[in-house]
């Protein structure tokens, strides 16, 4: 055991040895310099200038975290953005203004009508709890906030804290270096930045931070063996339980973690006291979180864990039997039945709970991401969304840049030094990319495990180079002083004489390397400042002379919702829009975007694909008084009701089967002009955007009636409504509302 | 000085407030009567003066009179339209079809009458309230059975009906012994129009067809699916009462004695009278108008009504219907007043039980369901005013601390727990010191 741990040890020596070597070098150029100005007082200790350098570094990565994310608020303004965040937003008001108990037993009764949502038991309230904390925080230090601010900027400050965690994280696995190079790498990484940016006051802001700390204590658990960072990554995955579904990541890594060092024989104290006390902590504490709940000891996904803490249990034992017996023989036998009837209970034990219903099976979000086309083919719902499609190339290379092919170099690093850390951060790295690929939104999780692997190879890399780069005339100074110096260096220095040209190649190399640095950081700000600072709710688009034009209809819409319709009117949407719904207009809502309940979703899109007297009987049953759409034929604006509408039709039809999707296509496709099904010119949802369209002349030489965002003229244009009626229609028709008519009075 | 004019002005205007329609005072004042020509309100006395002896005060145009108008800046001049004029094809004024189904749709009665020869005007009305007039325009009601004996040997035009409506609320208590008089067209009700009741159908030998003709095919209209007089009830409680004939109103068939084909006994008068009498009654809602007012729930044992309920909790639920007797509300009593506690389906559905003075009340216990429910109200009863009363509640599930803290079927486990503890403490004790 104890020579378990001195790998690390030495790892970890090596690593700090290093930047000392090299501080020392830069001491030794820089003291002649400081002699001749005579700042005597500024003349620090090698040891003190290097943490001053990496203390001042890690300074400025902290501020350029935060202030790269506020692209969204300076273009715009400090708002909050999307969908998701306005649900946070809401709940985390509720928390401030009624306090932690109300919010823990909200029942919602102004979302999924007439179900209503037990908000406090279906949320992850860390998000809601760490912004209501730093409100309060600052209220009591006498700061005049308001609560939105403090959520729009949660976010980025939370990401200025991941890249302190990413540099301890670095440091532990490799060197501070590498730590420097992660932190720098993870404040503008495109991948973290989509999630990050002001205003995206959503779970996986805190997230982030949070898995990698848990990831980094558990690391350093690990490494020590100490009871106190297996406490404290309990802690740490207690409060990523409390942020983010993602936590099942974790409770799935470290045992499959654990499980891999067990085959590769690397088990030892350390690792059993991390595992131990972290699992069954963590286990207790995430039971605190009312929506996890008894998931721990439950769930199908979380089995994993379970199972690997009876087998470390097994292992533990049999070590000890080991210890006691002296003859192998016997021990190997001893072996052969404590393992075979250890599977055996195991898997009886999970047989039993399965087939008893205790135990319930994986979930279809957990399926789908074992197998990209389940949810296709089995959760329309979980495929609607945009975010959980299959990941392109093309958005690897935005998200990741140079990362992408630094990524592999270092995991050629981690191999060559192989500890228990660098086996964690390379087992990270590839499940989580296995993620990214099936899931778009994974990049997030993916990024800051690329960041540290590539961070690692930019760190080694760089390293080798400038060594090089001093090594040659300064190889016997640097022997003849370090006389304890690691052969590693002597040796490359040996090696050195024998290349021609190696120094020449080594400034080349550098330079290569701090040009695609440098393009690394362009590329980030730029993908930052054009392509995820939109907050998605205020539109922005370029007018014929080049100005910026502002389509700001959504908060039109929700704000004459608020100001012109009864307190308790009941607003029928898709479910995209039913948290802003809620959180600006105000108003009861059928269905939300959080999709609990996929047969209301299902009714609503039933209704919204059905003619409009039927449509008119489910809207009467759930007591609608307003239909909302979101139309852009007359901005072009594509990401409508009408391209979502297949959407509504598949999750409609897989409820209720007299929806059929192919009454909707024509030959197979989807089309809005003349030629397209009878079915989907006289649907509600195609009355409802087009109607009066046929009227209006949106683009000069183009006949009326023509779609902008489908670039194609509309097929019905002659569209008359008996039961609804034209409430309002924004400035550019992005949002048109109805009012669901009373019944006939006579009839 | 200008106070006290106003003052004034409003003392003298008072009566005529009080009279005002209003749903306070649901029986209609002001009614607007619409003729053909002066003479029918010679002809109809008795009809009008039967009403005006209620107190009634009508206003008698011609319906082509271009001064008459329903309303002006929304407001309406009268409470109730009778429309004695069959043939008129153009309304004076600002007055069109549109205006009258308007002038229902906000509240306002309505009876018209039709005639043997019904503009289209009368017939689109009519349709517009589900009752579609014999489209043949010279059809009339025919029935060789149930016709009236008469002095000459007519075409059997002129019936005698007594299939009435069963409703004592639209037809009047005291049962009307003498058969009906109706000469003019029939009408079907409109099968999607779920509204409409037929207060007077021909026998099942009836059918409308043009009697001067020779019938070369079957008849669109026979038997008793032909209604001679329909009523209707809105959704707003407007109530419209429309007849094929306007005779039927006449001081002639008032008068007349009736004797029905094939029956022995003859009445010296025919019920047509009391009939219509009796519906205008209805129509004016001096009867079946009911109102429900200061619906309440709260928990058992308390007063206030909260603003949410929690699943299991023991509610009361209290209305009070009143009937409208033509001068006072009094306690409508019945003993199928239903309450529904709804969400999406009935969860609870709890007759309610009244204390024969207009209060009704009931109590139970909230289902373990949590959501948005409605106490609903969903009272139809024939002829009376539909009531339809919903009250939104959210029921909430328990609160942290509401459950119940120590379970008996727990104790095992509270045992094991300490004694866990208490062994662990010990045990801690025992390696610590004892070496």
């Amino acid at each position: 055991m104890v020579g378990k741990i001195e790998p690390v040890n030495g790892s970890v020596k090596s690593g700090s040895n290093n930047p000392t070597n090299s501080a020392t070098m830069t001491s030794n150029a820089k003291s002649d310099l400081l002699n001749s100005l005579s700042f005597k007082s500024f003349k620090l200790k090698t040891k003190q200038q290097e943490l001053l350098i990496r203390v001042s570094i890690l300074f400025l990565v902290y501020v350029l975290a935060f202030i790269t994310r506020l692209f969204s608020v300076l273009r715009y303004e400090s708002m909050i953005h999307e969908f998701d965040p306005y649900f946070n937003y809401r709940t985390t008001l509720f928390l401030t203004q009624k306090g932690f108990y109300e919010f823990w037993n909200w029942f919602d009764s102004e979302s999924w009508y007439p179900l209503g949502r037990i908000i406090g038991g279906t949320l992850y309230p860390g998000l809601m709890v760490t912004a209501a904390i730093i409100y309060w925080g600052l209220r009591f230090l006498k700061f005049a906030v308001h609560i939105r601010e403090v959520c729009v900027l949660t976010a980025p400050f939370f990401a200025s804290n991941t890249t302190l965690v990413a540099y301890f994280f670095g440091k532990e696995i490799w060197d501070s270096g590498a730590g420097l190079v992660a932190a720098a790498l993870i404040a503008i990484c495109p991948g973290y930045i989509s999630r990050s940016v002001a205003g995206s006051y959503d779970n996986e802001g805190v997230a982030i931070f949070a898995l990698l700390l848990t990831f980094y204590l558990f690391v350093k658990a690990v490494n020590t063996g100490s009871l106190a960072w297996a406490l404290a990554s309990a802690f740490g995955y207690f409060y990523m339980v409390s942020a983010w579904g993602g936590y099942v990541f974790i409770i799935n890594l470290i045992p499959l973690y654990v499980l891999v060092l067990l085959i590769t024989g690397r088990y030892s104290m350390r690792l059993y006291v991390a595992y131990n006390c972290m699992y069954i902590l963590g286990m207790l504490l995430a039971m605190q979180i009312r929506f996890v709940g008894f998931q721990h000891v439950q769930s199908g996904e979380h089995m994993a864990a379970m199972g690997v803490f009876f087998l470390i249990q097994v292992f533990y034992f049999l070590d000890w039997v080991k210890y006691m017996l002296s003859d192998t023989k016997l021990f190997q036998s001893f072996l052969k039945i404590t393992v075979t009837s250890a599977v055996a209970v195991g898997t009886v034990a999970l047989g039993v709970g399965t087939a008893s219903g205790y135990i319930s099976p994986w979930t279809g979000r957990f399926y789908s991401l074992l197998d990209p086309t389940y949810a296709k083919d089995h959760i329309p719902i979980i495929a609607s969304v945009s975010e959980h499609q299959p990941t392109a190339w093309s958005s690897f290379m935005f998200d990741f840049h140079i990362l992408l092919f630094l990524f592999p170099a270092g995991l050629y690093f981690c191999f060559k030094r192989l500890s228990d850390a660098t086996i964690f951060i390379v087992m990270y790295g590839l499940t989580s990319m296995y993620f990214a690929g099936v899931m778009v939104r994974l990049i997030l999780v993916a990024t800051p495990a690329v960041c540290l692997i590539s961070a690692i190879a930019v760190s080694a890399t760089i390293k080798n180079l400038t060594q090089l780069v001093r090594a040659k005339p300064k190889v016997s100074q640097i022997s003849s002083s370090k006389g304890v110096s690691n052969v590693k260096s002597s040796s490359k220095g040996s090696l050195d004489q024998s290349q021609p040209f190696q120094k020449n190649g080594a400034v080349a190399l550098l330079f290569g390397a701090f040009y695609l640095l440098s393009k690394y950081a362009t590329h980030c700000t730029w993908v930052t400042s054009e392509a995820y600072s939109s907050p998605s709710i205020v539109l922005a688009a370029r007018g014929a002379h080049g100005n910026r034009v502002i389509f700001d209809d959504y908060r039109e819409a929700y704000f004459w919702l608020r100001q012109n319709t009864p307190q308790d009117a009941k607003i029928m949407s898709w479910w995209d829009y039913g948290y802003q719904i809620t959180a600006m207009g105000n108003r009861t809502v059928i269905v939300d975007n959080n999709t609990w309940n996929n047969t209301h979703i299902a009714t609503v899109g039933r209704a919204m694909s059905s003619y409009e007297d039927e449509a008119y009987e489910i809207m009467r049953s759930l007591d609608v008084d307003y239909v909302l759409v979101v139309f852009g034929g007359v901005t072009g604006y594509s990401s409508d009701d009408i391209n979502k509408f297949l959407w509504m039709v598949r999750i409609g039809g897989g409820v209720f089967p007299v929806i059929k999707e192919p009454d909707y296509l024509v030959n197979g496709e989807y089309r809005v002009d003349k030629g397209a099904a009878p079915k989907m010119l006289n649907c509600l949802m195609y009355k409802l955007s087009y109607y009066r369209f046929g009227e209006l002349v949106t683009e000069y030489g183009k006949p009326p009636g023509y779609d902008r965002a489908r670039g194609v003229e509309i097929g019905n244009k002659d569209i008359k409504l008996e039961h609804l009626e034209e409430a309002f229609t924004t400035s550019n028709w992005i949002v048109r509302i109805y009012r669901v008519k009373p019944p006939n009075n006579r009839w | 000085m200008s106070k006290s004019l106003v003052v004034f002005t409003l003392i003298t205007l008072l009566p005529f407030l009080c009279y005002a329609f209003s749903p306070e005072n649901p029986t209609d004042r002001k009614v607007l009567v619409l003729l053909d020509d002066f003479a029918i309100k010679s002809s109809h006395s008795l009809f009008f003066k039967s009403l005006q002896s209620r107190g009634f005060h009508f206003d008698f145009k011609l319906a082509d009179d271009p001064k008459i108008a329903l309303q002006r800046y929304g407001r309406y001049f009268y409470d109730a339209l009778i429309l004695f004029a069959p043939t008129i094809e153009r309304f004076g004024g600002s007055v069109d079809s549109a205006a009258i189904l308007d002038f229902v749709d906000s509240g306002h009665d309505l009876i018209l009458a039709a005639d043997s020869n019904a503009s289209e005007l009368i017939r689109e009305i009519a349709t517009e309230c589900g009752v579609d007039f014999d489209e043949d325009p010279a059809a009339v009601v025919i029935d060789h059975t149930s016709y009236t004996v008469s002095e000459t040997e007519g075409d059997h035009t002129l019936i005698a009906s007594d299939d009435l409506i069963k409703s004592d609320v639209i037809v009047g208590s005291q049962k009307i012994e003498a058969p009906v008089l109706f000469q003019g067209i029939g009408h079907t009700l409109n099968p999607a129009n779920t509204l409409v009741l037929k207060a007077l159908s021909a026998s099942p030998s009836a059918y409308s067809a043009n009697p001067k003709s020779k019938l070369s095919s079957p008849p669109q209209l026979t038997g008793s699916a032909i209604s001679l007089v329909s009523v209707i009830q809105a959704r707003n409680s407007a109530r419209i009462l429309i007849s094929g004939s306007l005779s039927l109103f006449s001081n002639r068939f008032f008068k007349s004695g009736v004797q029905k084909a094939g029956s022995p006994t003859k009445y010296d008068k025919s019920g047509n009278e009391q009939f219509s009498v009796e519906l205008s009654k209805w129509v004016f809602h001096e009867r079946g108008h009911l109102k429900a007012v200061n619906v309440k729930h709260h928990k058992v044992g308390e007063t206030d009504e909260p603003a949410m309920y929690r699943i299991n909790d023991e509610l009361e639920y209290l209305v009070e219907i009143y009937e409208w007797s033509g001068k006072a509300w009094e306690p409508y009593v019945a003993d199928d007043v239903q309450v529904q506690f709804y969400m999406m389906s009935p969860y609870v559905l709890k007759t309610l039980s009244t204390n024969n003075k207009g209060l009704y009340h009931t109590a139970f216990k909230v289902p373990d369901v949590y959501g948005v429910f409605q106490f609903k109200v969903e009272y139809q009863k024939l002829g009376y005013t539909t009531l339809s009363l919903s009250k939104q509640i959210p029921v909430r599930p328990f609160r942290h601390n509401e459950y119940e803290r120590f379970i008996p079927t727990a104790y095992p486990y509270y045992g094991s727990a300490f004694s866990m503890m208490a062994g662990f403490f010990i045990f801690t004790i025992v390696h610590l010191y004892n070496k």
